[in-house]
């Protein structure tokens, strides 16, 4: 019978780091921080997650790749837990994912969650274009593509673009 | 009332006004005046659900009879729901659906605030979650009800209609009972005359920038408490149910 002693939670965590996100395939899961943890009780493996935004349609996509993922490495005593605390924040987003984001054309958040929270505030912070890097943008709508990003247009090179939403 | 039978109201509640007002955003899903517009109802309603799911799947839980959050959103029936009245509100023309969302999101992102910190974890947690994302959905529908009381003759006037005729729906959010009682008790939930005069300065804030008249307390309906609805919910319900139920256990 497979038990899961063969692998360490190292191990594991690296295998399911190759996973990637189902809408944005240049980050993992891990690099985006919706993988949480991986603990080894007794012969079985839990994996913890948590959702970006809570009605995220891809939550099912992760939950099936990290099966699949499971299983093809052997794995088959295992479960998969989410929790909702701490809340997902776009700063747990690493540095390297930013920086693939913006090679794949998303302006990625803005640390420190800044543009929320006050009524009115409008926004004010420039976002840059991905494309051509310029700082003369503008918000078109907060809600974009998906749940987590938000739609802008480049002044200069007119391009709209996706912007990943601080939350 | 065991505080158990109070927590399962409680989370029905909440996680039955998410839904409903869910299945609202949901009908602007290609009927959107633009598609930025369109696209922003489809995603405020897909935070809906999601944060729903959450708390009809622990009142699940904590009643214990199995029921899952599918059971919970399509085999209940009318007086079985416990939505606040102004969430299945009509979405009736932009204005109306704006109107009626600053309302509820002015109001679900104060009374988050205060139950991030609630003794359940679970709600805590919710609360929390969905804060971040109702701070969005304030936004929206509080940038929209300026640009439309502020807007020309014809929105300003519109958009006052709106408001007038959601109002008598206001004091249905605040209103408390046995449920209430006992779980501010327990510091479960939140004492929503702590809410209330948060709520009234966001909404006049907005209103005064929209350059719109507050209507006056004059007659105000009541009843989701105890299930009872406008004849809004049960069209809304034959709607959202009827996959469901003309074919039971339908799985992908």
């Amino acid at each position: 019978m497979p038990t899961a002693t063969k692998h360490t939670t190292e191990e594991i965590w690296k295998f399911l780091s190759e996973i990637p996100d189902p809408e944005i395939p240049v980050i993992s899961i891990t690099e985006l921080g919706v993988l949480r943890k991986v603990d080894i009780e007794s012969s079985k493996v839990i994996v913890t997650i948590t959702p970006t935004y809570s009605g995220c349609p891809a939550m099912k996509t992760f939950e099936d790749d990290i099966k699949f993922k499971l299983q093809e490495n052997n794995i088959l005593d295992f479960e998969i837990k989410t929790i909702h605390s701490p809340a997902w924040t776009t700063d747990w987003i690493t540095e390297d994912a930013r920086e693939k984001l913006r090679e794949f054309g998303i302006a990625p958040p803005i640390k420190g969650t800044a543009d929320k929270g006050i009524l009115f505030d409008s926004d004010k912070k420039s976002i840059p274009c991905p494309l051509c890097k310029s700082k003369n943008t503008r918000l078109k709508s907060q809600f974009g593509s998906t749940a987590c990003k938000a739609l802008y247009t480049c002044n200069d090179c007119l391009e709209p673009f996706d912007y990943f939403k601080c939350i | 009332m065991t505080k158990n039978e109070a927590l399962v109201k409680y989370c029905l509640r909440l996680g039955d006004s998410s839904l409903i007002l869910g299945q609202r955003m949901a009908e602007w899903c290609s009927n959107g005046p633009v598609l930025e517009e369109d696209i922003a109802m489809s995603n405020i309603g897909l935070d809906l659900f999601g944060q729903s799911r959450t708390m009809l799947t622990y009142a699940g839980e904590i009643e214990g009879k199995g029921r899952t959050e599918n059971d919970f959103a399509f085999k209940r029936l009318e007086r079985e729901f416990f939505n606040n009245l102004m969430s299945e509100r009509p979405n009736g023309h932009f204005g109306d659906t704006v109107a009626r969302n600053l309302f509820l999101s002015a109001y679900t992102y104060h009374l988050y605030k205060k139950l991030s910190s609630s003794s359940d974890s679970t709600i805590a947690a919710f609360a929390t979650k969905s804060l971040k994302e109702v701070t969005y959905h304030l936004r929206h529908s509080a940038e929209w009800v300026v640009r439309l009381g502020d807007g020309t003759e014809e929105s300003h006037s519109k958009t006052q209609q709106s408001v007038d005729d959601l109002w008598e729906y206001t004091a249905d959010l605040f209103a408390m009972n046995e449920v209430d009682e006992l779980l501010i008790k327990e510091n479960v939930a939140i004492d929503l005359n702590e809410i209330k005069p948060l709520w009234d300065n966001t909404i006049n804030e907005v209103l005064e920038r929209a350059t719109l008249t507050r209507p006056e307390d004059i007659f105000m309906q009541s009843g989701s408490l105890n299930g009872m609805h406008s004849e809004a919910l049960g069209h809304l319900l034959t709607e959202m149910q009827f996959l469901p139920r003309a074919y039971p256990n339908a799985k992908w």
